[in-house]
Parts: structure tokens; C-alpha cells; sequence
């Protein structure tokens, strides 16, 4: 591909902003300047699915209602470990109303059925004229269970003789992206999968003991966090019409792709025989990649009743068996001199993702600070209990909540203010500039633990995270132009609510000098070019070049129509406001409609994905130069009488490269943050260690913050530019959620001078904490 | 209003105080007793007489207009908009009264309709989210939702603006912890409710 020259902007306004030189690709657009210069980027632009939100005409997928459609409910195991003998579904079959049933076996004659790992285990399903019929049958399909011994607590599941998960290896999985390697599954002894010693950062480094000698203090410390559940407010599901010619599936979905491919290869199909479909989706926050059970499930009752299925899942099918991050016995040991400086960081985890892989801490002390000695073991523990699935920055939540307490009792060993240790120890110049800006927005001005007098102390904390940039190149936009002057932009990339849908439009208008609301945004199908799932901010970073390339190769196109009626070159020419436009001479111009409408063909379009990064990419993969990084600051006030723990405000200091819409990041963050202090504070699945079950399957009892429970969140947003693509933007939902509970939990020992080691902390935690109750 | 409030509690019935009430399993019949519903016989059956398992006609007025439908007597308000009349903008989320997601007005005054029987709704006027706004003008609440990116994935959004319009349209200048006080039972995962807040008060302010 030929290449070509273009001066960048580079660097933080208002800091240290350059310029750069980039060798880029010819067929990509020359660099736009900073925002401020910008009409339609960086800006707040309303989001052009709002007005379906508000008016309630946004089909969801819960929402879809078909010609002839059924109603389909799971029959799931009600004991955590079993054999199946026996499913008996003739009396389902023969309850009025019900058009077909399904039972999952494990070999091809039907009559063999996968052993039970965990109570919620899918097991049947029933297609009915309603709801309510369907549920009737799933209650009159017999089961016979031949039930055995499991296990549900961690680290009981981790001791000798424990009954065990899988008797026999299980293959490899992918980790669901909380170190960014592959487990191999096969390796362990009992219910121990793992160690995980390295990442794509690299493994151990340096030397420990020679690390833990220079040290002046030495920290040794074990961090707890919970299990705790995705609670969409959609549940999982789909609408599957399967139609010979095609299956139609209206998936709640975070990747039309992953859908469309997991069915495609469970039966067997081509991949253009399987239609995915998802233009509104009502929440997954990492849990909703996949086509799961209820996929093949509905499949087969649609293929089975020549009927469209509607397949959902309840609230409680929700918690216990569509993913949840899983819990962390986290044990750091840190050494670090006078000075701050860290000398050694030697890190170990065990972790439950149930039936599933996962469970580790991510690569927070691997990355995050300066350190020459580091190492890390992170187990896998089995346990009989629903499988965990990626969660907003998978792994390194835990592993912040860990890592972050700890800086801040180091600070605390040596009598420093934590935000200058971490001046002293972290390399990053953006969170350099998060520090200042964001301690200024909160009026940071440390004050020793526990000097608040009175029975309700107040207490600041701050904590820090760090993400990767990832890009995934399979991204592609086709940007079309109508002779009737109009727009249209088509992905197959999903708006899982984070406004994917708005900043594509965005990104095309300020190529083609319209505005937002002039481009028509057609995503969410895989009948478009193909897109990422919505994980790991990705996104952002994968699908906005494409879409800024495409745009620039149909406005190319268009030049080449326009020059000769305004008699110069193609390559003189611009766009602006509406117009195309002579560079240097003003009076040679013509509307964009007028222009459109004399093409010599009904439509134009180019569709386009995007090179490497400029520069290259760190590993070829696509996992970019640079980080996503945050600081955040919290307040609280702890109620020394009856342990109640409120987070007064959070100061949230960001970067994501180039922000391309001020109010949807802002939105972003706001949920990160209140997802954080929900996780410090609130949240926990309740698993009856007897039964297998859990307690709290709902959303009362599951306990969330409300409107009462939402502190002040004041967002500092930092632009950053590094000349990496052609709009140099990246997303922001995983690091909006990683430092919060850390912040929180600083504050709080910040407040009342002894430290927690355990989330969610409950009154009663911190009553125990002050000594208050009984042990 | 609130002797309004009080009495309205006691004649309308929850779901679960119905079920109880009524001593029923799964899908028996349902009594219609005349101290608890407030059928008048211009919509629904009359009082006193035993409904179901099977399906039946129900009447109410939603958004204005009179729908009639036919289904089990144990079909909630919730089941019966979205189900049987295509309103799909009222959202299931937890079927059990705990998070607001499902708000629609009766006779102004929100209540959750998954906790509602649509046999229990009478000669109520039901208002959706689909009948805010008016004559195609949107409500200055859901304007200022569009305005201050008051929704992400947007499935809490119907229930938010059910009970942020009713706060508006009640309370002269609404305080921040009016408002908080107001959407106290909406549940948002995506975790919007500074817009949500800010989006209030600025309707409030500019419907002044
Ligand atoms: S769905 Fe009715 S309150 Fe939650
Ligand atoms: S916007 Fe997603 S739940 Fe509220």
C-alpha cells in the first residue's frame, strides 16, 4: 500500500501538546486537528436513538413481537451436582397450549444427557402459545437426578478431597479477558486450575528476594472481594425465526458476530444462512458476547415448531446462570524503599468463576507502576456454581481493589500523602496530568487517617487504573450517499447504550462537513460489514477509523465527479458546512445536495476498515501503544454508630485519547463510578453453601444503589493526542469502573483509621472493623 | 392528594395480596370480590362472579383510547400493555415490585404494573409511556432526557420518565432531593442518574 506523510497533533493541551510526523496510508484521510477545532467531534452531541428511548418505541429484543410467535421457557437443574438419569417430558408435550419441546442431550441418539454442575443448569425448554402455558409445562417435565457431593464455598472447593467440578481435564478456554492469556484448562490438581504466571505484558521479572531485601518496608496482605452478577436490565435472550432459506435472530447482544458465529458453527450453517439482529439493547456490561444456551435453545424450538421463538430469561435465570465476576483472595506482598520506591511486588490469587475460567486478578500490579521485581501466580478455583463471564475490565477490578489499598498503606507506612507516592512511582504522563487536574476539581488535601473527630467521620481516598488500548482490525463501515442528498452509515457493530450508534454519525459529518443529525446510522445487523463485540473498549477504537475512512473514500469519490463542473482538480477541493468548496478559490463552490443530486449514478458508497496503528502496534495483534488511564477521588462518611458507609462524591479523572462525545463519556463514567461504589459497598451474590442455591436472585434483595445512594460525580476529562489512527479515539467503559472501589475503600480507612480487607463493606463489616460487635 | 393517595392504596390491589387473597395455585380461577375491585361494570365484568382458568374480555382505557382484550384473569398490567396490546414500551425487568421499570399511571398516579392485575385496573384510566407525549410533542421531561443524555442502554428510561413527569407535574420547583425522592425505586443499572437528576430540574425550571 502506498504511504504518505501527514503532521499529527500530539500530546495533552494545555501540557505538553506537539506535533508528530506519521507515515500513513494514502487511502486514509490527512489528521484532524485538536477538538476545539473541530464542528461535530469532541463535542456534546445529542444522541440519535434518544427520542426512540424517551417516546418507549425502542424495540428491544424483549420487545419483538412476531406473526405466530411462541413463548419459550428453560427447564433448569434444581441440584448443583448430578447425574441424569431420566428426562420425561411427555406430560410437558401433552399440556395444551405447548408447540414444542427440547431436551439437551449429549449424544446424537438423545437418550444420554451432561452431567449436572450447577443448580440453574439449562436442561429443557418448552415453546407455548404463552408465557405462562410454557411455564405450566417446564413444571411437568420429570426429571431423575442420581445426585452427588459438591462444593460452593472457595476455599473449600481448594482443599484436598473436595468433591471436584470435572473429573476429568477440562480443554482450553479464554479467560474472558482478566489476564489476556489462555488458560489451560488441563493443568491443575483437584479443582485448582492455573497458575496464570504471565500475560501479554510478559511474566515474572527481575529478581524477588534481591527486591524484598532493598526494601524498607515490607507489606504483606490478603484483599477479599465478592462474587458479584451483571443484572442487565434486559435480561439474555432471543427472538429466533428459523425459516428455511434463514435463521433470524433478535439477540440482546453485545456482538451480532459472536452470535451470528456460534450459531452458525453449532449447526452447522454457512454464516450468511444466520441473520443477527440487534438494534437496541438493554445492558450487558461484559455478560452478552455469546449465543449461550437460550440460542441453540430457541433455535431448535423454532426449527422443531416452524414457529418464531421468544426466548428470555427471568430475573433470577439472569443472576444465577448468565455470568458474574468472580470473587478474589487476592495476596500481595510489596516491598518498597524510604523513598517510595517500589522494590518488589510478588502477587498470588485464587479465584471462583464457578463452573468456568477466569478468576483471576489481571495485570494492575503487573503494569501499573514501576517495579523491577514482579511476580504473579493466579489460580482457578471450580466450584459447583454458575459460570462467570467477563465484567466491565474483567480481573483488574479485582486486582485494583487490591493493588490500590495497598499503595495507599504503603504511603501510610512511610507518612506520605498517597497521591505523591504514586507521583514518585508512576511513569504515566496522562495520569500525571489526571492527578493535578483531578485533584484540583476535588480539593484534594490529604489528612491523616482517622483524625476526623465526632460519630460521623468523614475520610478521602484516591485510587488509579490503567487499561489497555486493544484494536480489533475485523472492523469495517460502509458509508453510502443518496442522489437525494441523504447519508447512511452501515456496521454490523452493536450500540450496547454506550452510543457507538452517535459517534459514527459524528465521525462521518465532520469528514463531510454536515452535521450529526444529516447521517442515518444503520448498525446492529450482520447483514452489514462486520464489527467487534462490544468489549474491552474496543469499539471506539476499532470501528471510528473505519467509519472516518470510508466517509473520506466516498467524498473522494465525489470529488472526482465534482472538480471537472467547477473546473480544477479533485484535489483542491473541500468540504464545509454544507458545501464543497474550491480551497483557495471561494467563488468555485456547490452545495453537497446539489453535487449529489448530478452524480451519474442513484448512490455512492465506499466502505473501508482501517491499517495498524500508526506507528505499529506493541503486539501485532493489535494491542496499541499507550493505556487508558484514570484517577479517581472519593469522599465518604462513615457513620461510626451504625456502620453505614455513604459516598459523598467522586472526582473522576479520565483520558481516552481524543473524546468524541462529551456527554456520552460523561454518561459512561457516571455509570463506571456508581457500577464501583455499588461493587465497594453494596453488592454480592448470596450462595447457600448447603443447597448450592443462591439466596438473592432478584434485585431487592441483590442489593444495588438507587437515586438515594448516587454521590456527586464530577468528571475531568483529558485529551489526549497520539497520532494513531485517523480519529485517535478510544473508549472508556472499562476504565470508568476500575479505581472506584479502591477510592472508596481508602476513604473509608481514610475516615476511621482501620483498614477493611473485604468487599462489599456492610455496616455490619465496618461495626466489626471499629470493634463495635462481637468477632 | 394524599387522602387521595391513601384511598387509592387500599382499593387497588397488589399482586400478590390478590393472589392470597383469592387462594390461588397457579392458573385456577380468580375471584372477583366486590370489596376489592373497583369495577363499575362500564369496563370489565361486574362484581361477585368467578373468573378463569380460561381467558376473558377486559376493558380499560390506555393512552386515551378504550382497548379491549382477552386473556387469563391472571394476566398482569405489565403482560396485558405489552403482550396483548403491542405497547411494548412499559419494561419487565424484575416482576416483583422492586424496580420501577414497569411504571404506567393509573388515573395519573404511577403504580408498578407488574404488580397490578389487569382485571384490577377498571374503569382506571391507564397512561403508558407511549401517551406522554401529546399530539407528537414530547414532554419537556423527555426532551430534557434527550438533552442531557438521560439514558444509555435506555431500558430503565420509560419508568424513569414515568415518575420524573409525575414529580414535574405535581411540584412547583422540585428540589434535587425531590427528584431523587421521586425516581427512588427506578432501578438503572447503566447507572444514569446524574442526568436523570439534571434532566429534571431543567424540565421543572423551563415548564415554569
Ligand atoms: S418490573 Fe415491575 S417493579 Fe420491576
Ligand atoms: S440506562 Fe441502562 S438501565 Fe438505565
Amino acid at each position: 500500500m502506498d504511504k504518505r506523510k501527514e503532521i499529527f497533533p500530539h500530546g495533552i493541551p494545555g501540557h505538553n501538546l506537539g506535533e508528530i510526523e506519521r507515515e500513513i496510508p494514502n487511502d486514509e484521510p490527512p489528521a484532524w486537528p485538536i477538538n476545539d477545532k473541530l464542528k461535530v467531534v469532541g463535542k456534546r452531541i445529542r444522541r440519535n436513538d434518544a427520542l426512540a428511548k424517551v417516546t418507549g418505541s425502542a424495540k428491544y429484543t424483549s420487545d419483538i413481537q412476531l406473526p405466530g410467535m411462541l413463548y419459550a421457557k428453560m427447564l433448569r437443574a434444581n441440584v448443583p451436582h448430578a447425574k441424569i438419569l431420566s428426562i420425561d417430558t411427555s406430560k410437558a408435550e401433552r399440556h395444551p397450549g405447548v408447540r414444542a419441546v427440547h431436551v439437551f442431550t449429549s449424544d446424537d441418539e438423545g437418550s444420554k444427557y451432561q452431567d449436572v454442575k450447577y443448580a440453574g443448569q439449562p436442561l429443557a425448554g418448552v415453546a407455548a402459545d404463552s408465557l405462562d402455558i410454557a411455564k405450566e409445562a417446564v413444571a411437568l417435565i420429570e426429571v431423575e437426578y442420581e445426585t452427588m457431593p459438591f462444593v460452593i464455598d472457595t476455599e473449600e472447593a481448594m482443599k484436598e478431597g473436595a468433591p471436584l467440578v470435572y473429573e476429568e481435564p477440562i480443554g482450553e478456554q479464554t479467560d474472558g479477558g482478566d489476564v489476556g492469556v489462555t488458560h489451560d484448562g488441563s493443568e491443575g490438581k483437584g479443582n485448582l486450575r492455573g497458575p496464570t504466571t504471565s500475560s501479554f505484558l510478559g511474566g515474572a521479572r527481575g529478581d524477588l528476594d534481591q527486591g524484598f531485601s532493598e526494601a524498607d518496608v515490607i507489606l504483606d496482605r490478603t484483599y477479599r472481594t465478592q462474587v458479584h452478577t451483571h443484572v442487565p436490565l434486559e435480561t439474555h435472550g432471543v427472538v429466533i425465526d428459523w425459516k428455511p432459506d434463514q435463521m433470524t435472530v433478535y439477540a440482546s447482544t453485545q456482538s451480532t458476530k459472536g452470535v451470528r458465529d456460534g450459531l452458525a458453527s453449532y449447526f452447522d450453517l454457512p454464516k450468511n444462512k444466520v441473520r443477527v439482529i440487534c438494534e437496541f439493547m438493554g445492558g450487558g456490561f461484559g455478560a452478552k458476547h455469546s449465543a449461550g444456551t437460550f440460542g441453540p435453545m430457541a433455535a431448535e424450538l423454532s426449527r422443531k415448531s416452524g414457529r418464531p421463538v421468544w426466548l428470555m430469561l427471568d430475573r433470577k435465570e439472569e443472576h444465577i446462570a448468565e455470568g458474574n465476576r468472580p470473587n478474589s483472595i487476592h495476596h500481595l506482598k510489596i516491598g518498597a524503599k524510604k523513598d517510595g520506591t517500589l522494590t518488589a511486588i510478588q502477587q498470588k490469587s485464587h479465584g471462583t468463576a464457578g463452573v468456568a475460567l477466569g478468576a483471576g486478578v489481571g495485570r494492575i500490579a503487573q503494569g501499573l507502576y514501576t517495579c523491577p521485581n514482579f511476580s504473579t501466580e493466579q489460580y482457578d478455583v471450580l466450584t459447583h456454581a454458575g459460570p462467570g463471564a467477563a465484567w466491565r475490565a474483567p480481573g483488574n477490578v479485582q486486582g485494583a481493589y487490591g493493588l490500590e489499598q495497598a499503595i495507599d498503606e504503603i504511603a501510610d507506612m512511610l507518612k506520605t500523602d498517597p497521591l505523591v507516592l504514586r507521583e514518585k512511582i508512576d511513569p504515566s504522563e496522562v495520569r500525571k496530568v489526571l492527578r493535578q487536574r483531578g485533584a484540583k476539581s476535588f480539593g484534594w488535601k490529604y489528612r491523616p487517617p482517622g483524625s476526623d473527630t465526632g460519630r460521623i467521620k468523614k475520610g478521602i481516598g484516591v485510587a488509579q487504573s490503567t487499561w489497555p488500548r486493544f484494536v480489533n482490525l475485523d472492523s469495517t463501515v460502509e458509508v453510502k450517499m443518496y442522489s437525494d442528498g441523504t447519508v447512511e452509515v452501515r456496521s454490523g457493530v452493536q450500540d450496547i447504550g454506550t452510543g457507538t450508534k452517535t459517534i459514527l454519525a459524528q465521525v462521518v459529518a465532520e469528514e463531510l462537513g454536515l452535521k450529526a443529525e444529516d447521517i442515518t446510522v444503520r448498525i446492529g445487523d450482520t447483514i452489514f460489514p462486520d464489527a467487534p463485540g462490544s468489549g474491552g473498549s474496543i469499539v471506539t477504537g476499532a470501528i471510528t477509523p473505519p467509519a472516518r475512512n470510508a466517509a473520506y473514500l466516498v467524498k473522494q469519490k465525489l470529488f472526482n465527479q465534482v472538480a471537472p463542473q467547477l473546473e480544477t482538480e479533485p484535489s483542491m477541493l473541500t468540504v464545509s458546512d454544507g458545501m464543497i468548496m474550491h480551497k483557495e478559490d471561494a467563488s468555485k463552490k456547490i452545495s453537497m445536495r446539489d453535487a449529489l443530486r448530478r452524480m451519474r449514478t442513484g448512490q455512492i458508497e465506499a466502505s473501508a476498515s482501517r491499517s495498524d496503528d500508526y506507528g505499529g502496534f506493541q503486539q501485532p495483534w493489535g494491542l496499541a501503544y499507550g493505556d487508558l488511564g484514570s484517577v479517581q477521588f472519593a469522599e465518604v462518611s462513615v457513620d461510626t454508630e451504625t456502620g453505614f458507609v455513604k459516598v459523598e462524591r467522586i472526582t473522576a479523572a479520565h483520558s481516552c485519547g481524543r473524546p468524541l462525545n462529551i456527554s456520552q463519556i460523561e454518561s459512561q463514567v457516571n455509570g463506571g463510578v456508581i457500577q464501583g461504589v455499588s461493587y465497594a459497598l453494596y453488592e454480592s451474590r448470596v450462595m447457600d453453601n448447603k443447597t448450592g442455591h443462591m439466596m438473592n436472585a432478584n434485585v431487592d434483595q441483590y442489593r444495588m444503589p438507587y437515586a438515594k445512594e448516587i454521590p456527586d460525580i464530577d468528571i475531568v476529562l483529558v485529551e489526549e493526542y497520539s497520532a494513531r489512527s485517523s480519529t485517535d479515539a478510544y473508549g472508556i467503559g472499562e476504565p470508568a469502573n476500575i479505581a472506584t472501589a479502591a477510592a472508596v475503600a481508602n476513604a473509608v480507612y481514610n475516615a476511621i483509621g482501620v483498614r477493611l480487607y473485604e468487599i462489599p463493606m456492610t455496616p455490619a463489616s465496618i461495626l466489626k472493623a471499629l470493634n463495635k460487635v462481637e468477632q | 392528594m394524599e387522602e387521595n393517595e391513601k384511598k387509592k392504596a387500599k382499593t387497588s390491589l397488589s399482586r400478590r395480596g390478590f393472589l392470597k387473597g383469592a387462594g390461588l395455585t397457579t392458573a385456577g380461577t380468580v375471584m372477583v370480590n366486590s370489596g376489592l375491585l373497583a369495577f363499575d361494570g362500564k369496563f370489565g365484568p361486574p362484581k361477585g362472579e368467578s373468573y378463569g382458568p380460561d381467558a376473558v374480555r377486559v376493558s380499560m382505557k390506555v393512552n386515551g383510547i378504550i382497548r379491549d382484550i382477552i386473556c387469563e384473569p391472571r394476566t398482569t398490567l405489565a403482560s396485558a400493555l405489552r403482550d396483548h396490546m403491542g405497547l411494548t414500551g412499559t419494561k419487565v425487568v424484575c416482576d416483583r415490585g422492586s424496580c420501577s421499570a414497569c411504571t404506567v399511571y393509573l388515573d395519573g398516579k404511577p403504580v408498578n404494573s407488574c404488580m397490578t392485575m389487569a382485571m384490577d385496573v377498571g374503569d382506571q384510566e391507564v397512561t403508558t409511556i407511549e401517551g406522554i407525549s401529546k399530539n407528537g410533542e414530547l414532554h419537556p421531561v423527555q426532551e430534557a432526557f434527550i438533552e442531557h443524555d438521560a439514558s444509555q442502554c435506555g431500558y430503565c428510561t420509560p419508568g424513569m420518565i414515568m415518575s420524573c413527569v409525575h414529580l414535574v407535574e405535581n411540584k412547583k420547583n422540585p428540589t434535587l432531593e425531590d427528584v431523587k425522592h421521586a425516581t427512588r425505586g427506578n432501578l438503572c443499572r447503566c447507572g444514569t442518574y446524574p442526568h436523570v437528576f439534571k434532566a429534571t430540574l431543567d424540565a421543572a425550571k423551563k415548564m415554569k
